[in-house]
């Protein structure tokens, strides 16, 4: 057990890594691959409004002319001790870890990342407890009635759901049910109250989004449970388990569900880390000031370091995800451990 | 020498020949496949949805000259001057313009949602087909060499699978600057599309590829063909490819609605092909400044909305007819 724990805290320190230098490649890399000058790539970080003196500057006290491998080893040192950037107009310190420093609001990116966090967890969270609840119990009810009204009814539903874009779906709740029409039972976008001042407000202003978000997601869970189900259904051991005069109920909930379960559950570190790094579309359509929305807008103002920053974020949130989803994993089923 | 698929005819295979006395035809496995996907009504409305929407992609400029004006025309007049909002009910509809025009500049709806789905179906075959070759290529090296190459090309992919695609697809789409590699303007947005689309999603081709591979290398036809002297690239090209093709035809049917969603996705964000060049992603995003206005968002959505589902009920009923096991 203790060697399993420890090979996946390897692996997962590994993927950090890795991240860290596709990230890296795509920000300082691709640029320059792409045919960017260091001067350019620098008037970038130092806002639009550098001339081409500040910006040649500021390259050069930035570090865009030296070799890869050293800029690499810079933005390493920055995360782990901190950093402190001389782009001309003064020294500006970014203490670790130092997830990125924007030269446009002079703040440490991190800072920001930790203003924006509850939002994008409020709402991953939400929409988590909604679409696991739904989307496994469809799933497993469209299962054991396998070619019913409900079965059918249900999956094409959830067709629909993975067919819609939540850009879509978020603006048709918002039209129908929001900004001032007859229907106008929820908050239009944009509010946000955090949970420690107003509960109810926080849920109220949350719903909307929470259940376009969920609707996309308990689409797709409700068809991975419904196969994963019929899958398990048909296994050997559930007959064993009938034979052996099990009640119905207890072979579909001890025994096939545990064993339809078991992916469900790892795409579900996956998709709940992957969200908790910021849900750009939903946060996007609903202008919630969370993660996602900030690397979009960071985006449209030029502003990579943000960009970074989030994309890093996203990647530990991911790996820490799966990490605590293997874990768990070697604790509910002990064949894992030996592989 | 093509060996047998692995199709066990299990439920569903085709009805036996009928008339007494007729002699058994040997029909090859695509034309059980295809007699059974004929009888799937639901994913044959799939394959016709997507054949006509590859039609209008292929025809746009002819579609958009006899029943619309050009994507990138303005028509004021149709605009009431200070709400910017469209003159007429229902956003301006009428036999001249059959979905209305945008608020503020009056462009053809019509026409942009046509030509907006040449560049959606564009990226997204072009992305899937990358996906489908850099997955194959791996998937294949991996389960058919096995040891360390296979450990190297797994954890490859579990890393792809752990990265946040959303926001590096963001990222690498806005660090892209606006002429690179003898490109520019939309050439240069599509190209980049489909690279970082592609990029991301081989590992989902692959994993597939691999498992079967897998599990092809071990059958007898391999052995056969190997005790007959045939060497590594006849195996995997002639013995290995033709038994992959129904997973890779399936799972790149099923790739492709992923990929015009993805496509979607980045041109609402704004990081797609640049306006003015329509596109579903980018109209969507237009029409969340004009929510007042329900149609300019309905007709793109709903545009998406079909493609997707169409490829999706294609795809399914492709996996039930080719491979009868899975549901």
């Amino acid at each position: 057990m203790v060697t399993y724990i420890i090979r996946r805290l390897i692996a997962a320190i590994l993927m950090l890594l890795i991240v860290s230098m596709v990230t890296f490649a795509i920000f300082f890399l691709v640029p320059r691959l792409a045919g960017a000058t260091p001067e350019g790539m620098a008037s970038r970080y130092v806002g639009r409004t550098a001339n081409a003196e500040t910006a040649k500057l500021a390259a050069e006290r930035l570090g865009f002319n030296d070799p890869v491998v050293v800029q690499y080893g810079n933005y390493i040192k920055g995360i782990v001790f901190g950093a402190e950037y001389d782009y001309g107009p003064g020294v500006e310190k970014c203490p670790a870890p130092c997830l990125g420093y924007s030269f446009i609001t002079r703040q440490p990116v991190l800072n920001d990342l930790i203003d924006r966090f509850p939002v994008t967890l409020s709402l991953a969270v939400g929409a988590a407890v909604i679409w696991v609840l739904a989307g496994v119990s469809i799933g497993v009810l469209s299962a054991l009635r396998r070619g019913s009204l409900f079965d059918r009814a249900a999956m094409t539903v959830a067709l629909a759901g993975v067919s819609l874009p939540i850009f879509f779906t978020g603006l048709i709740s918002l039209v129908v049910l929001s900004y001032g029409n007859p229907f106008s039972i929820f908050a239009q976008g944009g509010h946000y109250t955090p949970i420690t001042e107003n509960p109810i407000e926080w849920a109220y202003n949350l719903i909307l989004p929470w259940i376009t978000l969920a609707f996309l997601f308990a689409a797709g869970y409700a068809r991975l449970t419904r196969a994963g189900m019929l899958d398990t259904m048909n296994e050997d051991y559930i007959r064993t388990a009938r034979a052996k005069g099990l009640p119905e109920r207890t072979v579909v909930a001890k025994h096939g569900l545990r064993g339809a379960l078991t992916p469900i559950v790892t795409i579900f570190g996956l998709d709940f880390g992957l969200l908790i790094g910021g849900a750009v579309l939903t946060e996007s359509t609903y202008s919630l000031q969370g993660l996602g929305k900030y690397a979009v807008d960071a985006i449209t103002n030029n502003d990579l370091p943000k960009v970074m920053g989030v994309t890093l974020l996203t990647a530990v949130f991911v790996i820490a995800a799966n990490l605590i989803v293997d874990l768990l994993y070697a604790v509910v089923d002990p064949r894992v451990r030996l592989s | 020498m093509t060996a047998p698929l692995d199709v066990s005819p299990g439920e569903g295979v085709a009805p036996p020949v009928s008339g007494g006395g007729v002699a058994i035809q040997g029909r090859s496995l695509s034309q059980i496949a295809w007699a059974r996907l004929k009888r799937d009504r639901v994913a044959m409305a799939g394959l016709g949805v997507v054949v006509f929407l590859v039609l209008v992609a292929v025809f746009a400029p002819v579609i958009v000259g006899l029943l619309g004006h050009p994507p990138l025309e303005h028509h004021r007049s149709m605009v009431d001057a200070t709400t910017q909002v469209p003159k007429g009910a229902f956003g301006g509809i009428s036999t001249d313009f059959l979905f209305g025009v945008e608020p503020q500049n009056g462009r053809d709806i019509f026409s942009r949602v046509v030509y907006g789905a040449r560049v959606s179906l564009l990226i997204a075959f072009l992305a899937t087909l990358l996906s489908v070759v850099i997955g194959t290529v791996l998937g294949v090296i991996a389960g058919f060499m096995g040891g360390w190459v296979d450990t190297l090309i797994s954890r490859a992919m579990d890393v792809f699978l752990a990265f946040p695609i959303l926001v590096f697809a963001i990222a690498l789409a806005g660090v892209v600057p606006d002429e690179a590699l003898g490109l520019s303007g939309d050439a240069l947005r599509i190209a980049l599309l489909v690279f970082i689309i592609g990029f991301f999603n081989w590992p989902y081709i692959a994993r597939i590829i691999r498992g079967q591979t897998l599990s092809l290398r071990e059958r007898e036809f391999v052995d056969a063909a190997r005790s007959l002297g045939a060497r590594t690239p006849y195996i995997v090209f002639r013995e290995l490819l033709p038994n992959l093709m129904a997973p890779i035809l399936i799972y790149a049917t099923l790739l492709i609605p992923t990929n015009i969603l993805f496509e979607a996705a980045l041109s609402f964000l704004g990081v797609g092909v640049r306006p003015p060049t329509p596109t579903w992603g980018g109209m969507l995003a237009d029409a969340v400044r004009y929510y007042t206005i329900p149609h300019f968002a309905i007709f793109p959505g709903l545009a998406i909305f079909l493609t997707v589902l169409a490829f999706n009920l294609f795809g399914d009923g492709l996996r039930d007819a080719l491979d009868p096991r899975a549901r």
